[in-house]
């Protein structure tokens, strides 16, 4: 009827053409966090006259990264640059390789309060270890693009529920499917560790405290627990390997999650442990020794104070407490700022992640600053989210510095990358070039002319 | 000896007690060479700031130092006004009364802990003032106290005198309380947007008839005089402009509905608290004259929070909006700085505009814009005097001066910090503190520390954001 109006003239339909591709982009804004990631666009890049800043080593004046294959195919200073290469001036611009946060439960946790439907990183029951976080993440999440358009390229995302919660994943922040996403699908096993709590839950009047000694006990009795669930899967491939070289042997019956734990049990995978004070960080050291594992420790509040048995155990510390608050009254106010510079100089192998569930992953560079600006030097506070993590993820081949043959997860910026003043002017991924766009670049476009 | 440690933990937490924090009581500060950012009128180089009695006297190059004063050598460093936080529940004992959904009677002034160590870590991160909202439990929360954060000082030192009266209103998931689980379950009218709005408005219908009824028996209209009303008093001053309205809300229609209601009763909303999505309605807000108080980058933590976007100041700032940046966080609080810093990112709002919206900005939202919130001759001397550029990650605070007194000085927090491990030292060696098997008392159970320094409608995830 309307379109045969008299009524229908160029200019209405124009209003009208304008008012539906409004709406459809009001709709997408509202949608359930599916924002459908861009995946950017491959090419030969060459991004010429910048400070390239290697982390690895020097850091290059005036010099030119290329990009290619996805890799870094040149880097330094009297680079040329290949034929067909897309040029970027890096003029007054600097290169940092991207940023790494090694502790978040990105993609599993859309909306984490009163949205339950878009929560998968706590499975229920206590031993999850076959719960794997590369099948639980939405690459689609819109934490994805937030978080990389501030320079962060990589994270390690971590199911968090029950005592064994499960296998954490490495992933890029790039691709349509969990497996184009995937660096290390089944990195680590996080294991909650029973910590000394005199919290009893809450009852009338706030926190209930139990006393110490129950503490204390109820401590005992989960550690026992966990230590069961361990001697259970070590006896559990021991059987398997067994029926493998004696086929006479009764055939072990099969039990997933006993299975799942097999390359931790055999020290070829990482296990993680949360742990944040002292007592609870040396309890985790000789868990580790006892079960010869391969440790990490999540959280780390104190573990500069347990160097000695960190060192001694080869445990490397994800450090998660820079945006916390310190826990007792008579702790140093800068605590938790001052934990990274402790443990570099007490020899500790560590580094410094958001801990955050996915949205305020972005912040990544300002937890490193603010160690930088008590006690780490600025070199380090970088290190400590880009090749520290990556040695501690194991990926330090491929990622977090800016060498020849490595992947091109690069970020350009007008400054330091670690000061939230600085803007990310080009992003690589898998050396993509990346759109600068997300979920809050669109509202933004929306809403900023609305008069 | 780990028995002994639950007594020797209580022990030490007496002693952190603000006595130790020595409080300079001379009368004038003389801070020298420094980048001066006023907040107001700019950024001046190798200047000098005096402060006199309380007050900043002189604001000049080369300013001679009067007998007795403190000199601070401020070269190569920078200095702020006194960061000013909108939205914070530090200090208080209790956050949320949360037993109706209108509890305007209630003063979050009647629990404030002049003793909470929250207190000294935000002044080492460069916050002087502070206003300490009831929680957002309830369509229509407490009254607000608006203090200084004097450290060392009796309670009754911290309101500020003449702040005027303010209250706590809130909208949206919290006064539903859809998120609240555990021992907040118990179901409560409102349950959805549309109870929340009758709610306040049924309160307003009252406050109006109280009002009236007081007005029919002070002309002789009526002999019987009306009952005293805590609850009522309170709104009858919102109507008559006389209290301002901290309003809590996420989303841009409950914002709008609240502005709207406020219309209808003919009161001015002050601050729209969060504010997540203030940028949809931004030339409504502007219209109004309303302030909007928010997280910068804050998103995604519960449904209502989705459609948040760092660039809100940006928007709100070109409309003309009046913007602050607070915490509502004991944690957030020590860096607020950097989320000032975030704005220029984002959009691009100049650094000084940037600056006021921890400063001036959120004094004039207060109504305390005349004696803080920029350095100018006349104001408060509440200023903070930083390593480098307050918003460069890489700078610390360094001093924080309440009213001029020095209350946090990080040279002195090192010397502290000995003397504490010295006091604990020596605490460990007493009878009392030794394990009960090894003669020592019987061991106490410890109490943990309660936990009211944050809201936790607003925190419903443990506070890891």
């Amino acid at each position: 009827m309307i379109w045969r109006s008299k009524m229908l003239n160029a200019k209405c339909f124009l209003w009208l053409l304008l008012t539906v591709m409004s709406a459809s982009h009001y709709v997408n804004a509202q949608n359930d966090g599916s924002e459908q990631n861009q995946n950017g666009r491959a090419g030969t890049f060459a991004i010429v006259g910048a400070r390239i800043v290697t982390v690895s080593g020097a850091t290059i004046e005036n010099g030119t990264v290329v990009i290619q294959n996805g890799k870094i195919a040149a880097v330094g200073a009297e680079i040329s640059v290949p034929a067909g290469a897309e040029t970027i001036d890096g003029k007054g611009l600097m290169i940092f390789p991207g940023m790494i946060d090694a502790n978040t439960t990105l993609g599993m946790a859309e909306i984490p309060l009163g949205v339950p439907g878009s929560v998968d990183s706590a499975e229920t029951g206590s031993m999850n270890a076959n719960a794997k976080a590369i099948k639980g993440i939405n690459p689609h999440s819109s934490h994805v693009e937030v978080a990389r358009v501030n320079g962060i390229t990589t994270v390690l995302s971590t199911p968090v529920g029950g005592t064994i919660a499960g296998q954490a994943a490495v992933i890029n922040l790039i691709g349509s499917t969990q497996d184009e996403m995937a660096v290390v699908r089944e990195f680590g096993l996080m294991v909650n560790f029973p910590r000394l709590s005199t919290f009893g839950g809450f009852g009338p009047g706030g926190r209930q405290p139990v006393d110490f000694g129950e503490a204390v006990k109820r401590r005992d009795t989960q550690l026992e627990e966990l230590r069961k669930i361990f001697t259970a899967a070590e006896n559990y491939i021991r059987a398997k390997d067994a029926y493998a070289s004696d086929k006479t042997l009764p055939y072990p019956a099969t039990d997933l999650r006993y299975d799942a734990m097999a390359p931790y049990i055999r020290g070829a995978r990482p296990v993680m442990f949360n742990a944040e004070r002292e007592r609870d960080i040396r309890a985790v050291a000789r868990f580790v020794a006892e079960h010869k594992l391969k440790g990490i420790i999540v959280g780390g509040q104190e573990a500069w104070k347990a160097a000695d048995e960190l060192k001694k155990n080869n445990i490397s510390v994800i450090y998660t407490n820079i945006y916390n608050l310190p826990v007792l009254d008579d702790d140093d106010y800068d605590s938790l700022f001052a934990a990274p510079a402790k443990m570099q100089q007490a020899g500790v192998k560590f580094c410094i992640s958001t801990g955050n569930d996915g949205a305020e992953v972005r912040d990544l560079p300002y937890h490193a600053g603010l160690a930088g600006s008590f006690g780490l030097s600025r070199e380090d506070a970088l290190r400590s989210v880009t090749l520290y993590p990556a040695e501690i993820l194991g990926i330090s081949d491929r990622l977090g510095s800016i060498d020849v043959g490595k992947v091109a997860n690069l970020v350009v910026t007008d400054g330091d990358m670690l000061e939230p003043r600085t803007n990310v002017k080009y992003l690589f991924i898998n050396g993509r070039l990346m759109p600068l766009t997300s979920r809050h670049t669109r509202l933004f476009d929306a809403f900023k002319d609305r008069k | 000896m780990r028995k002994s440690l639950a007594i020797l933990v209580l022990m030490v937490i007496s002693m952190i007690s603000p006595a130790l924090v020595a409080a300079q009581s001379q009368t004038a500060v003389l801070i020298k060479n420094a980048t001066v950012m006023t907040a107001v009128r700019g950024t001046l180089e190798n200047t000098d700031i005096l402060i006199q009695n309380g007050k900043i006297t002189k604001i000049g190059k080369n300013l001679n130092a009067p007998v007795g004063a403190q000199v601070i050598d401020a070269s190569g460093k920078y200095v702020t006004p006194g960061i000013i936080d909108c939205h914070s529940h530090s200090m208080l004992d209790s956050i949320n009364e949360g037993t109706y959904s209108v509890t305007s009677m209630t003063r979050t002034r009647d629990v404030i802990n002049p003793t909470d160590i929250t207190i000294y870590r935000a002044l080492a991160g460069g916050v002087t003032t502070a206003n300490l909202l009831h929680g957002s439990a309830n369509s229509i929360g407490g009254q607000n106290t608006v203090v200084k954060f004097k450290w060392g000082h009796a309670v009754e030192d911290y309101p500020i005198a003449d702040a005027p009266p303010g209250i706590k209103f809130a909208m949206g998931e919290n006064p539903k309380g859809t998120n609240s689980g555990g021992r907040n379950a118990v179901p409560r009218y409102p349950r959805t947007r549309m109870g929340v709005i009758e709610t306040m408005r049924d309160a307003f219908l009252r406050a109006r008839d109280y009002k009236q009824a007081w007005a029919d028996f002070k002309s002789g209209k009526t002999k019987i005089q009306p009952r005293k009303d805590l609850e009522l008093e309170p709104l009858v001053e919102v109507i008559e402009g006389k209290r301002l309205v901290h309003a809590h809300d996420y989303r841009s229609d409950e914002a709008l509905n609240l502005m709207l209601l406020a219309d209808e009763f003919g009161f001015k909303i002050a601050t729209l608290q969060h504010g997540l999505e203030a940028y949809k309605i931004a030339p409504e807000i502007a219209k109004r004259g309303t302030g909007v108080s928010i997280f910068t980058d804050s998103w995604s933590y519960k449904l209502e929070a989705y459609d948040a976007i760092p660039y809100n100041a940006y928007i709100l700032w070109k409309n003309g909006v009046v913007v602050s940046i607070n915490s509502d966080s004991d944690e957030r609080m020590r860096r607020l700085n950097l989320d000032a810093a975030k704005v220029e990112k984002y959009g691009g709002v100049p650094e000084e505009d940037a600056l006021k919206m921890i400063t001036i900005n959120p004094a004039k939202q207060l109504g305390i814009d005349k004696r803080t919130g920029s350095i100018e001759v006349g104001k408060d001397g509440d200023v903070v005097i930083w390593t480098g550029h307050p918003f460069s990650v890489y700078s610390r605070v360094e001093t924080t001066i309440v009213e001029g007194e020095v209350l946090f000085d990080r040279s002195k927090d090192a010397q502290m910090r000995l003397d504490v491990a010295k006091e604990r030292e020596a605490l460990e060696k007493l009878d009392v503190n030794k394990a009960d098997k090894a003669g020592g008392p019987p061991t106490r159970v410890p109490t943990e520390k309660r936990l009211a320094d944050r809201d936790e409608a607003e925190y419903g995830d443990g506070g890891k954001r």
